[in-house]
């Protein structure tokens, strides 16, 4: 049956790049001297080190648990002594450090008990809580929990499973050769994400400039008897975007405020399904990767690394011809420059490119947008990249949102086309790490006037009681009469301290409040008014304070809002590099 | 505040502002040599001075704001200006006309603006409104056609050694008709006009319609390379052919067709190389749209029934100030946003 597809707009079509890289087969990356294992991963929770220095550990054991539902776990890529759990330079751009486990490989490479289950016998809870403890993150490069997208939405029914081996960056081989070499296990992992979500249809997407890896994949479907379709999409950067692919294989457009479970489909990187099947058939977690080495290098290929790897062992392995000067990592359109090779490769390591001057030419000088609408014409997303530049460049965040800035993938197709040579993204990078920056300090502010309203409150309350007691004992005093002595005077005692120790504040008791009413008094409604002069600065204050909020309609203040709670996981993972596919 | 060493690490070969402008200029070169063939090759000569005056203007503006003059000047937009400036104005005008003309739109309409990609009208059709509002008999002032000049008799007239004499006495083809048609007092019709009158030819002003045939052509070609879009043109071309076929329609003898007023005056240069501009002009698909159908509506309106021969220029500013206004409310729906939510 013929597959119909869709398109998306936009996008681009660079030099791919990708042949000098699949020319041999995978290999295997020697054990390093020491393996950097960083316990922070992914996307989500950072795990707990479960080890320390100069403990044993064996290949697959624990060595960081999974901290929280959105996290993953962590396992020693090899059997070794641990010597030391210490900060050490992370692979990200900024070139900070985070906490690592470093081990000293025995070379024994000897296996915990590998615990092997067919997760149909399981529960799906199980499976999921499986998964995670196995380390199964997106290894297209967003590194995200794959345990934590296995649920279907409540309401919508899984129509499609869209398996992304689309690989769009130029450059990038990792998921090709995958496919080439081992068909056979990503085929057989897709059902385990196709049971656990209930998925009526698997779409496995590539695109149309792998034909080998296409034919190596229909091959194997062909041969386990699986009813998924194989579809070639036509190579147009960023087809291996999640969003992407999923509307060019069902049509369906999955907006940034909403989940793609919501609209009935959800999306894995072949790679990823791939060590879903390693860890259930063989209870093999995830140790180790395949990285596409290539760029300027003597010897372009891929190669199966064990997480933790130095990037220079690496690197070394590719012979970097003399005029390198810096090194990418994941591809030319979305990837980052290394600032130390000492950094380990990690889980979202998918390629390592030598970079020269002659391979990417320094960007020519920025010159001012000339509002050509080239870029609008690129941006996959059907953003005004234009716009969004012009707010971004004038700090004014709250249009940029308005813009939609959130929705733009940083996917690079603007600052690809643009004839101004205007470095787009980065302008909406800033633009975000802005936003977030406020959002941050606003969070901190209502914090801490959410504290200052509660002890006013209390304080009020405290006040009235007060009163309220002062009024009662000078009844009683007055009167004398029996009734009102049970509410007041020394027999009401019991009852006030309780109050006083609720509100555990200011010990006084009744009889000095009975001693003194008039002094109370008066200070009670000195307090009154202070607070009420307080409350009113502050609501002047906030009304004269801009919010760049404002002019936003409720879809988008919703929308916002979501944006923000994606964010705060995004921003506790220290924003790992996300990558197109997945 | 920008990380520089960031992504993408790759970038469009060939793809610069110059290119752009580069283009822009190459497509205007048929036109150029239909209206040297035809006309007489003092439009040559116009286009040196606009160029010069425009590079020096630029080079001062540059200096004094204290911009990279090389980067800057070798951008080609103010080239693009200067020669748009000299092919609608007269081609016998005298040198500082163009000179004064040229300066207005190098140095207040593009750079007291903020320079390249600021202004937020055409810097050409500045020129050109200041000018026909300021020097209303000198930029009237048209060749009559087969005046058969020798270069040097051009050069004098032009640098004002020779007596601006009745040679200059010509008038457009859209003048020469609205002047006819006034004249005649409704005694005469269109029809008989075009086929009697010398000035007029094949479908339009004689020689003429084919230095708009060269411009269409150029304009067509920029479309093919994918330097302009073809949403303005398209749009000013069926503003102004609507309008003109509706009142040719309803009565051939008061109205010229829809043809004959493509092929005139500053129809095809302005679909193609005026409100194409980027910077002054809509962003949006449907803005562009817009944008040009109602500049060639009111073209065609002022032309017609206005006071100047032609409205492309005062159309074009008019629409300048409302792209604003265009633009935000044909803002299109996002990926995943289309069912209007
Ligand atoms: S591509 Fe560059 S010059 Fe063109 S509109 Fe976009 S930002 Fe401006
Ligand atoms: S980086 Fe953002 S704005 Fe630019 S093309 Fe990609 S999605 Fe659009």
């Amino acid at each position: 049956m013929l597959q119909r597809l869709f398109s998306f707009r936009g996008g681009v079509k660079p030099e791919t790049n990708k042949a000098p890289s699949v020319q041999v087969p995978i290999g295997l990356a020697p054990l390093p001297e020491r393996l950097y294992v960083p316990l922070h991963q992914h996307i989500g929770g950072h795990p707990n080190p479960l080890v320390e220095a100069g403990q044993r550990v064996l290949k697959g054991e624990l060595i960081g648990g999974a901290e929280g539902w959105v996290s993953a776990a962590v396992h020693a890529p090899t059997s070794g002594t641990v010597i030391a759990v210490e900060e050490h330079v992370a692979a990200h751009p900024s070139g900070l450090t985070t906490l690592t486990v470093v081990i000293e490989p025995d070379g024994r490479e000897e296996w915990i008990e590998r615990q092997v289950v067919d997760h149909r016998s399981l529960p799906p809870e199980r499976v999921r809580e499986f998964l995670r403890d196995a380390g199964v993150v997106g290894l297209g490069g967003a590194v995200f929990p794959s345990h934590a997208k296995l649920t279907a939405a409540k309401a919508v029914a899984m129509e499609d499973l869209v398996i992304n081996g689309a690989e769009c960056e130029p450059f990038m081989t990792c998921d090709d050769v995958l496919m080439r070499e081992r068909a056979d296990e990503i085929v057989r992992g897709i059902a385990i994400f196709r049971d656990l979500l209930g998925a009526r249809r698997v779409l496995i997407g590539i695109e149309d400039n792998k034909p080998e890896a296409v034919a190596a994949m229909h091959e194997a479907v062909g041969r386990l008897g699986e009813d998924y379709q194989v579809v070639a999409v036509p190579t147009r950067y960023p087809a291996g975007g999640a969003k992407q692919l999923i509307r060019v294989l069902t049509g369906k457009e999955v907006p940034a405020s909403k989940r793609s479970t919501e609209l009935g489909v959800q999306c894995f990187n072949v790679a990823t399904v791939y060590t879903a099947y390693r860890a259930l058939a063989f209870g093999e977690p995830v140790l180790s990767r395949i990285v596409t080495l290539t760029g300027n290098v003597e010897q372009p290929r891929n190669w199966e690394v064990r997480l933790g790897t130095p990037m220079r062992d690496l690197v070394a392995l590719g012979r970097p011809k003399p005029d390198t000067t810096r090194f990418l990592m994941g591809g030319p359109m979305m990837g980052f420059e290394i600032p130390d090779l000492a950094a380990p490769v990690v889980k979202a390591t998918n390629c390592i490119i030598a970079g020269s001057p002659a391979l990417f030419p320094p960007a020519p000088p920025e010159m001012p947008c000339i509002r050509c609408g080239a870029c609008a014409e690129a941006c996959p997303h059907e953003l005004q990249p234009f716009d969004l530049y012009w707010f971004a460049r004038a700090r004014n965040f709250g249009k940029t949102q308005e813009y939609s800035l959130f929705d733009c993938i940083e996917c690079g197709c603007c600052s690809y086309v643009c004839p101004s040579h205007i470095p787009l993204v980065q302008y909406f990078r800033f633009a975000k790490s802005e936003i977030w920056a406020r959002e941050r300090e606003k969070q901190a502010a209502d914090a801490a006037k959410a504290r200052f309203e509660r002890r006013n409150s209390r304080e009020e309350r405290e006040q009235a009681e007060k009163a309220e007691r002062l009024a009662k004992a000078s009844v009683a005093r007055t009167s004398g009469s029996r009734p009102a002595a049970t509410d007041a005077g020394p027999p009401a005692r019991p009852r006030g301290s309780s109050a006083e120790a609720g509100s555990g504040s200011r010990a006084e008791s009744p009889t000095d409040a009975a001693a003194a009413p008039a002094v109370g008094d008066a200070e009670a409604l000195r307090k009154a008014t202070i607070v009420a002069a307080m409350e009113r600065a502050r609501a002047q204050r906030e009304s004269a304070q801009p919010k760049n909020t404002d002019h936003l309609s409720a879809a988008q203040l919703r929308e916002i809002a979501a944006i923000d709670a994606r964010r705060a996981v995004l921003g506790s993972a220290g924003e790992s590099p996300k990558g197109p596919d997945e | 505040m920008i990380d520089f060493s960031t992504p993408p690490y790759l970038l469009q070969a060939h793809t610069s502002v110059r290119r752009v402008m580069v283009q822009v200029l190459v497509a205007l070169l048929p036109g150029i040599g239909a209206y040297v063939w035809l006309i007489g090759p003092s439009i040559l000569l116009q286009l040196l001075v606009a160029s010069l005056a425009a590079l020096l203007a630029e080079a001062l503006m540059l200096r004094l704001r204290g911009r990279p003059l090389g980067l800057f000047l070798s951008d080609g937009s103010a080239l693009v200006t200067a020669w748009l400036i000299a092919l609608t104005f007269p081609p016998l005008a005298p040198w500082w006309l163009i000179t004064v003309g040229t300066l207005l739109a190098i140095v207040v309409a593009k750079h007291l603006y903020g320079g390249l990609g600021q202004n937020p009208f055409n810097p050409a059709m500045i020129a050109f409104a200041a000018c026909i509002v300021s020097f209303p008999a000198l930029m009237s002032q048209w060749p009559v056609l087969g005046l058969k000049l020798t270069l040097v008799e051009q050069l004098e007239m032009i640098f004002g050694l020779a007596p601006r004499i009745d040679a200059l006495s010509g008038a457009t083809p859209l003048d020469a008709l609205k002047t006819a048609l006034k004249i005649g007092e409704g005694n005469i019709d269109i029809p008989t006009l075009l086929a009697t009158q010398e000035v007029f030819g094949t479908f339009a002003g004689r020689g003429w319609e084919w230095v708009t045939a060269g411009y269409l052509l150029g304009g067509l070609w920029l479309w093919q390379r994918k330097v302009i879009h073809w949403q303005a043109p398209a749009g000013f071309i069926c503003g102004l052919s609507l309008l003109a076929g509706a009142l040719w329609l309803w009565n051939p003898e008061r109205f010229a067709s829809p043809l004959f007023h493509l092929f005139s005056g500053g129809a095809m240069l302005g679909a193609f190389f005026i409100v194409t501009d980027p910077v002054s002009g809509c962003t949006t698909t449907r803005g562009r749209l817009i944008f040009g159908f109602l500049a060639g509506v009111i073209a065609y309106t002022i032309r017609v029934f206005g006071g100047y021969p032609d409205g492309v220029a005062f159309a074009v500013l008019l629409l300048n100030l409302c792209v604003p206004l265009i633009d935000m409310y044909t803002r299109p729906p996002i990926f995943g946003m289309k069912d209007g939510k």
